[in-house]
């Protein structure tokens, strides 16, 4: 502990510095970050070491490793395992099917598409979390009813498999919103389902936080000042949710990423020739036996952003607001879950 | 209780509604394509497509063609159309597969998950809590759609002691049903395992340091009664509430990508087949009966919770 006064420090510096003292946390972070870079390196990768595209399939050809000739997928439909540098980057990790694409390329691509629908699932559903739980909890009356009704209902519904047929049902006939068409195989559908069926989880808690704000005296004292509704909610409320905000948009994340996993599993999330996380380990079941790295792989991917992502979003909340840790845990009971969203706890007794 | 009750159903009935008309929504409204063309199948016949028209009386108003649809569920009389079967009747059929793999594992993950609670609990802050809590952490970090292919891997196709999958109904062998169940049972009841056993050591820490497990320490009761009988049974309360939830919501989730992954013939991987085949009528019927199933559960756990305790149905009133 530091002895020296902390008055010239922010909150923000404060919390900073009680989450860097949280060495696991920080691994975690370096995790997410390094799966980032990994990512992000996917073109790189794919011009310059394989020299081949995520959907490009190889089917009948043949690589060079020392000096012998392999083919990429046997007459038998097996595909090549693992080269690492022994064809000069090609075929790293083996080729993904009979198809023959670059196993690595793909990985590295399908990490881009899961983590931009976890991330981008995560800032629509906090967004609309947000404007719902700040009209619940500043307006209350019958605003708050119906806000708080619907939240609810979604809560107590299987989400995922109310899920599963929005997907396949958008993804076969399309969407069409009246002011905007969406084709079935774009990753909006994924987005869009993902985000509605898990606004509840983020705009209860704030919905909360808001109707305890508005009783406090900063907000009297704007109202009395002839501050506007938009004015008291989105300047003087709105900053002091932050730290709810950021710990829950974290753990959104993963929890995002693993509905898109479960839903592209099964063919209702991603659509090829777009693949996900979730998608190569459908491939990758299939060709268990022969080559088992083909589903491990994508898998230990998810989890691994998963459990890292959980882990920062724990280490963010004690040190955003240590003494807040009870609060928040209830609303947060249904982090590190697996497979599917799941509803756990507090849903029907609140 | 009576009041506790009613307005219980009242919230199921709105939620039914709800599920029934979001499905509706998904299936006739948003999307662009002709919702016929859209359940006949991707090689259907134009003919089919013109019956389906007519059947589902697509020409219709909007309420009119909802309350044809849930007269066709109701009445069991969904119907896919390659092959031409009712789908209520497949569903009923894959129900002792989905019951089989869904109640295992729910005793499984009870039983384990309990008993690692416990044993962490009376023991909070030892070696035996530590080697638990980092053995429940793990099994919750672990999604299903990497532990199936382990297991698969690692047991059916390595050591070659257990099958891959599929089901062999408990009438014909019961001990290839055990046999072909374990791997997926363990996918299942891992995570819970965990998450179970880190809710019941809380709920424990939570309670025994109340005022009343002071006192039966105070009358001279030995420590094995004390735990079992007032910390134990007052931390188990809000356990069987999740049980209930979890277990609606693992049929409805987890249970159908274990299905798929390990080719059980249950309902889920009816549904999952029907994903592959872009074919809908099973997935509005799994979707639709599936929902209705868990919300009624999750009914029933609520009535029971607030049966059990007291502070639920009179906090529910006062408010």
């Amino acid at each position: 502990m530091s002895t020296e006064p902390s008055a010239e420090r922010g909150p923000w510096s404060l919390a900073l510095r009680r989450f860097l003292r949280n060495r696991l946390a920080v691994a975690a972070l370096g995790v997410f970050l390094a799966i980032i870079v990994f990512v992000l390196a996917a073109p790189l990768w794919a011009d310059h070491v394989a020299h081949t595209g995520p959907n490009e399939e190889h089917t009948v050809e043949q690589i060079t490793v020392g000096g012998e000739k392999k083919d990429v997928v046997t007459v038998e439909g097996k595909p090549i395992g693992p080269q690492w540098f022994g064809a000069g980057g090609k075929f790293f990790l083996g080729a993904d099917s009979r198809l023959g694409r670059d196993e690595m390329v793909r990985l590295m691509y399908g990490g881009r598409t899961s983590l931009l629908i976890g991330i981008s699932a995560a800032l629509l559903a906090t967004i609309l979390a947000i404007v719902l739980g700040l009209l619940a909890g500043y307006f209350r009356g019958w605003v708050d009813s119906i806000i708080a009704r619907t939240l609810d209902t979604i809560w107590s519904l299987p989400v995922f498999l109310i899920g599963l047929s929005f997907g396949i049902a958008l993804a076969v006939g399309g969407l069409d919103l009246g002011f905007v068409e969406v084709s079935g195989g774009s990753l909006w559908i994924p987005i869009l389902i993902i985000s509605i069926f898990t606004v509840p989880y983020i705009a209860r808690p704030i919905r909360g936080e808001v109707l305890a704000f508005s009783e406090k005296e900063f907000v009297e004292a704007a109202i009395a000042q002839g501050a506007s509704p938009g004015r008291v909610m989105f300047t003087e409320i709105l900053p002091n949710l932050a730290s709810t905000v950021i710990v829950f948009f974290t753990l959104m994340i993963a929890n995002s990423m693993l509905f898109e996993a479960g839903l592209s599993f099964l063919g209702a999330g991603v659509q090829p020739p777009n693949s996900s996380w979730g998608t190569m380990i459908t491939t990758g079941v299939e060709l268990l036996r022969i080559q088992p790295l083909l589903a491990i792989l994508p898998g230990t991917m998810i989890m691994l952003t998963v459990l890292a992502l959980n882990i920062v979003g724990d280490a963010l909340r004690d040190a955003l607001d240590p003494r807040g840790k009870a609060r928040m845990d209830a609303a947060l009971q249904f982090e590190a879950q697996s497979g599917a969203t799941r509803p756990v706890g507090e849903a029907s007794f609140s | 209780m009576t009041r506790f009750i009613v307005r219980r159903l009242v919230g199921m009935i709105t939620v039914l509604f709800a599920v029934s008309a979001i499905v509706f929504v998904v299936f006739m409204v948003l999307p662009k394509q002709n919702p016929a063309q859209t359940l006949a199948g991707k090689n259907a016949t134009p003919v089919l497509v013109k019956n389906i028209e007519e059947e589902w009386g697509f020409d219709e108003s909007l309420p009119q063609q909802y309350l044809t649809m849930m007269k066709k569920v109701f009445t069991g009389e969904l119907i896919q159309y390659s092959p031409r079967l009712p789908v209520l009747d497949l569903i009923v059929e894959k129900i002792p597969a989905t019951f089989s793999l869904t109640i295992g594992a729910a005793l499984i993950w009870l039983f384990f998950g309990l008993l690692l609670g416990y044993l962490s609990a009376i023991r909070a802050g030892g070696w035996l809590d530590r080697i638990l809590t980092g053995v429940s952490i793990a099994g919750i970090s672990i999604p299903v759609f990497l532990l199936a292919p382990v297991l698969i891997y690692v047991f059916a196709n390595k050591l070659e002691v257990l099958p891959n999958g599929q089901y062999v109904p408990f009438e014909e062998d019961p001990v290839e049903w055990l046999k072909h169940l374990i791997l997926p049972w363990i996918t299942l009841a891992v995570l819970s395992i965990g998450f179970y056993s880190r809710v019941l050591r809380s709920n424990m820490l939570d309670v025994m340091n109340e005022d009343y497990v002071r006192t039966a320490r105070a009358k001279g009761l030995n420590e094995r009664q004390v735990m079992t009988r007032h910390v134990l049974r007052n931390s188990l309360i809000p356990v069987i509430t999740l049980f209930g939830l979890d277990f609606g919501a693992t049929i409805a989730g987890t249970a159908i990508i274990t299905e798929a992954i390990f080719d059980i013939d249950g309902v889920g991987n009816y549904a999952a087949n029907a994903v592959a085949k872009f074919e809908l009528p099973p997935i509005m019927g799994v979707a639709l009966y599936g929902a209705f199933f868990v919300v009624l559960l999750n009914t029933i756990v609520d009535v029971v919770y607030a049966y059990l305790d007291p502070r639920v149905r009179l906090g529910e009133s006062a408010s």
